[in-house]
């Protein structure tokens, strides 16, 4: 090898080289060997990016593969435990979102984050109030900016209340915002989850006209037909490890999806239940449901050993649909029905006293009790088990039923009685599961059940929902993952709006024909696809 | 990592134990506690002595009652600062009734009862008009006060003519110990068996520490809360009838920054202001700790004002170890 690198290649060659290099591979940010953790969670281990001036760059990646850690870094919400970041070759420490913000890094996150009472206008200008030196606000030299940002952009009045605005175009206000700070990074999350097609179509070329002006752009997807229609150069991430990065020109959505999750799609979700059919008994009957507010007229039905998901955009009241089932936080019309038998609980204490439970998809927010124990989270649906008729708690009790969900669930863990929160994503909604199942129940809804969750845990838990539909138990998945819903559910059902929007099954379950349910009033939905 | 099933041979071994042990708040506590009163039997002749034990636990052990209550309310996530004014109510009302004639033990009983109404009130308006702790105690510390002002014209009031057999709730003794310590060693023997031992008060701890999961869970919070905040001010009832039998009066000004002190004892002894965690052992050991550091302070013949500025200091440093803890743990 020391002969080779003795033999220089002509001059021209390398100018060249150079050349081109500096053209089409100006590397804007480059990150080494990024590593991160949790206490005993490794969100990225020795992770790698480089992001070029005016590409459109996406990150692929299911929950939990660390896209999101990864964004907070490059933002300066978090800081990484070993690595480099380049910004234009130099090496940057960024401490903190001000810090980001100086050196040109905007971030859109998925949470619409306007304040709703003041106008478009202060909105935007938040952060660039934050870094003015002036100690008074120039309202005038405010207002006329803003509408010149906006301009670019779209129609939006700068005076409007920020809260008045549609969602798509809060979506826009936030990315106007990261636009004041002459951002030349802007990092988008998921920003299509709550867009319909068309509002997404717009945004999308406003994206590319950013691009063209030489701002470098990362958009995190879970849609593939996003990513291949519109960006240039796909990173594809899996468990916190950085997996590659391809021209999107010179691959294939399922190559992207194989690098996702590690294997053949097929090993990951269990068999389909061959056993459905319209003779099954009913688990759960619902007709003409409403709360008044959310959803309206949502009339469906469950039948014994099937699994259904249920698909729509955030914020379409699927999971309003769950709830008002349950009467969590919600009162309803209409009739339901479980086993045959009238479903009126008045609480949602009496919903899970009669089996019908719901895992709710925030699970830090509201599933699990993060500094209690794993057996006091395992029993906190089930006290009446796990104690004496006299209200006394029996331990023995209380570990007993732990342990035997604990194992059913292929639970990992030290010790019962440490804190929730020293488990894994996986580990942790495991528990969440495992308090659902510890009242037996009927009926379950699982709302974004592997959220956060790796490929691995991800796989067990499709196994056991299968697992308890072939015994009998109802099982409804809500999820915002498309190739989650196809491949585990037998049937899908889509929201939008708060109705009904249409069902597929069989081969119709395709992931263009649910965003477009999503997006689009059709009925019924299998028909008007041509 | 192990699965459940091996995990569960480990369970019982004795490192695990004794490591838990170690981590333990309490043990730190009665640690410190210890260190003092070591350091302190060399410092004064009088510190080791029955008088000066007994009056230190005669000094700490009603308030001991009000801190079962605060710590019970803080784990559910709420706080109280009215603690002192309720307790001096108390106190007021029955001394008020008893001089209106009424029989000494039915007053108590009564006053008790209103000192319970004054908790469901919070409790009300916490839960059901959705105000803070914070506000709706602060609220209720300045009335209440102002009502014991009031009905007394702010003089203590003189009960010289309560029967003896009710004088010995507050100043006899069974045997060597006084009935005092017997009926607070009782209270906290009743509420920490209840507290680790009963669904009813699990439901505290799950409210404390996530209430939307616990409301997730299908536990009404808000009756949990209520009942907290209610328990809370009827254990301050108490407290204030066990003072009005050992003093023989009742003073309207009772209590004045007595929150501050019994807060500082549960969040010494464990509980988190955000709720989730505490147990009343720890925050009896709280207690204890304060009490010798005042003890200790002044045998040592060290300025009242100094007292002040020391406790406010332990209470930092124990909230500051609190939250560097939970950052960690987060």
């Amino acid at each position: 090898m020391g002969a080779a690198q003795n033999i220089s290649p002509p001059l021209p060659i390398i100018l060249h080289a150079m050349l081109v290099k500096m053209m089409t591979e100006a590397s804007l940010l480059k990150l080494s060997n990024i590593s991160k953790s949790f206490g005993p969670i490794h969100a990225l281990t020795q992770v790698d990016f480089e992001l070029r001036k005016g590409e459109i760059h996406a990150l692929a990646g299911e929950n939990g593969a660390g896209k999101s850690t990864l964004m907070n870094i490059i933002d300066g919400i978090l800081q990484p435990d070993e690595g480099e970041i380049l910004i234009d070759g130099v090496p940057q420490k960024i401490t903190s979102p001000t810090k980001a913000q100086e050196l040109g890094i905007g971030f859109v996150h998925q949470e619409i984050a306007l304040c709703p009472d003041i106008s478009v206008a202060e909105n935007m200008f938040m952060s660039a109030t934050n870094v003015s030196r002036s100690f008074l606000m120039d309202y005038n030299a405010l207002h006329q900016k803003a509408a010149k940002v906006l301009s670019q952009l779209c129609d939006i009045d700068a005076s409007a209340r920020a809260g008045d605005l549609s969602i798509s175009n809060q979506q826009l206000v936030e990315i106007a915002k990261a636009l004041t700070l002459d951002c030349r990074i802007l990092i988008l999350d998921e920003p299509t989850a709550a867009l319909t097609e068309n509002e997404a179509q717009k945004l999308f070329k406003i994206m590319r006209r950013l691009a063209d002006q030489g701002i470098a752009i990362i958009y995190i997807s879970h849609r593939m037909v996003e990513i291949f229609d519109n960006c240039d150069r796909v990173s594809v991430f899996r468990d916190g490890k950085y997996i590659t990065t391809r021209q999107v020109a010179e691959i294939q959505p399922g190559d992207v999806v194989n690098a996702m999750v590690g294997r053949v799609l097929d090993t990951i979700y269990p068999d389909k239940s061959k056993s459905v059919s319209e003779s099954n008994e009913t688990i759960l009957q619902v007709r003409n449901l409403s709360d008044g507010k959310r959803f309206q007229d949502v009339s469906f039905e469950l039948k014994r050993g099937e699994i259904l998901g249920v698909g729509g955009l955030i914020g379409s009241g699927r999971s309003e649909i769950a709830k008002g089932i349950c009467r969590l936080e919600t009162d309803v019309t209409g009739e339901t029905s479980v086993n045959g038998q009238p479903f009126n609980p008045a609480d949602y204490k009496q919903s899970i006293n009669a089996g019908v439970v719901y895992l709710s998809e925030d699970r830090k927010g509201d599933g699990i009790f993060l500094d209690m124990s794993i057996a006091s989270n395992v029993s906190a649906l089930s006290l009446s088990q796990v104690s004496t008729s006299a209200g006394l708690l029996s331990h023995a009790k209380e570990e007993g039923q732990a342990g035997r969900l604990g194992k059913q669930l292929n639970l990992k863990c030290g010790n019962l009685h440490d804190p929730v929160s020293s488990l894994s994503g996986g580990n942790q909604q495991k528990v969440a599961i495992a308090k659902m199942l510890s009242v037996e129940p009927k009926l379950i809804f699982l709302d974004e059940p592997t959220r956060g969750v790796d490929v691995g845990a991800k796989m067990e838990i499709y196994r056991i929902l299968r697992d308890l539909a072939d015994k009998g138990v109802g099982i409804v998945v809500i999820s915002s993952e498309l190739p989650e819903l196809i491949g585990l559910c037998d049937r899908v059902m889509v929201v939008r709006e708060g109705t009904i929007s249409g069902q597929v099954s069989g081969a119709d379950m395709t992931e263009n024909n649910i965003m477009h349910l999503a997006s689009v009033t059709v009925s019924p939905a299998h028909e008007t696809r041509h | 990592m192990n699965t459940i099933s091996t995990q569960y041979e480990a369970k019982g071994s004795k490192d695990g134990t004794l490591m838990r042990l170690f981590k333990m708040r309490e043990t730190s506590l009665i640690a410190i506690i210890l260190l003092l009163f070591i350091v302190m039997s060399f410092a004064s002749p009088y510190f080791l002595t029955w008088v000066n034990l007994r009056a230190m636990v005669m000094a700490f052990a009603v308030e001991g009652i009000v801190v079962i209550g605060m710590t019970i309310l803080l784990i559910s996530g709420g706080i109280d600062l009215s603690v002192g004014s309720v307790t001096a109510l108390a106190m007021v009302v029955a001394g008020w009734l008893f001089l209106g004639g009424m029989d000494p033990w039915l007053a108590s009983g009564l006053a008790i009862l209103v000192c319970t109404l004054i908790g469901a009130i919070m409790g009300f308006f916490v839960t059901k008009v959705g105000l803070h702790h914070f506000i709706v105690s602060l609220a209720v510390m300045v009335i209440a006060r102002g009502i014991c002002l009031l009905a007394t014209g702010g003089r203590p009031l003189g009960l010289f003519t309560l029967p003896p057999e009710f004088k010995f709730i507050g100043q006899g003794s069974i045997g060597p110990i006084p009935l005092i310590i017997i009926i607070f060693l009782v209270s906290v023997i009743c509420f920490d068996f209840m507290l680790r031992k009963t669904t009813l008060f699990r439901k505290v701890f799950y409210t404390g520490s996530n209430e939307r999961a616990a409301a997730y869970s299908g536990i009404r919070t808000k009756k949990v809360v209520f009942m907290t905040t209610t328990l809370c001010s009827a254990l301050c009832g108490f407290a204030g009838i066990i003072y009005m039998a050992r003093f023989g009066s009742a003073q309207p000004t009772f209590g004045i920054g007595m929150e501050l002190n019994v807060i500082a004892a549960a969040v010494i002894g464990g509980a988190s202001l955000s709720g989730g965690t505490g147990t009343i052992f720890g925050a009896i050991l709280g207690v204890i700790l304060l009490s010798v550091v005042s003890s200790s302070l002044a045998l040592l013949d060290v300025s009242v004002y100094w007292q002040d500025i020391i406790r406010g200091s332990i209470l930092l440093a124990a909230v500051s170890i609190d939250h560097y803890l939970n950052k960690r743990r987060g």
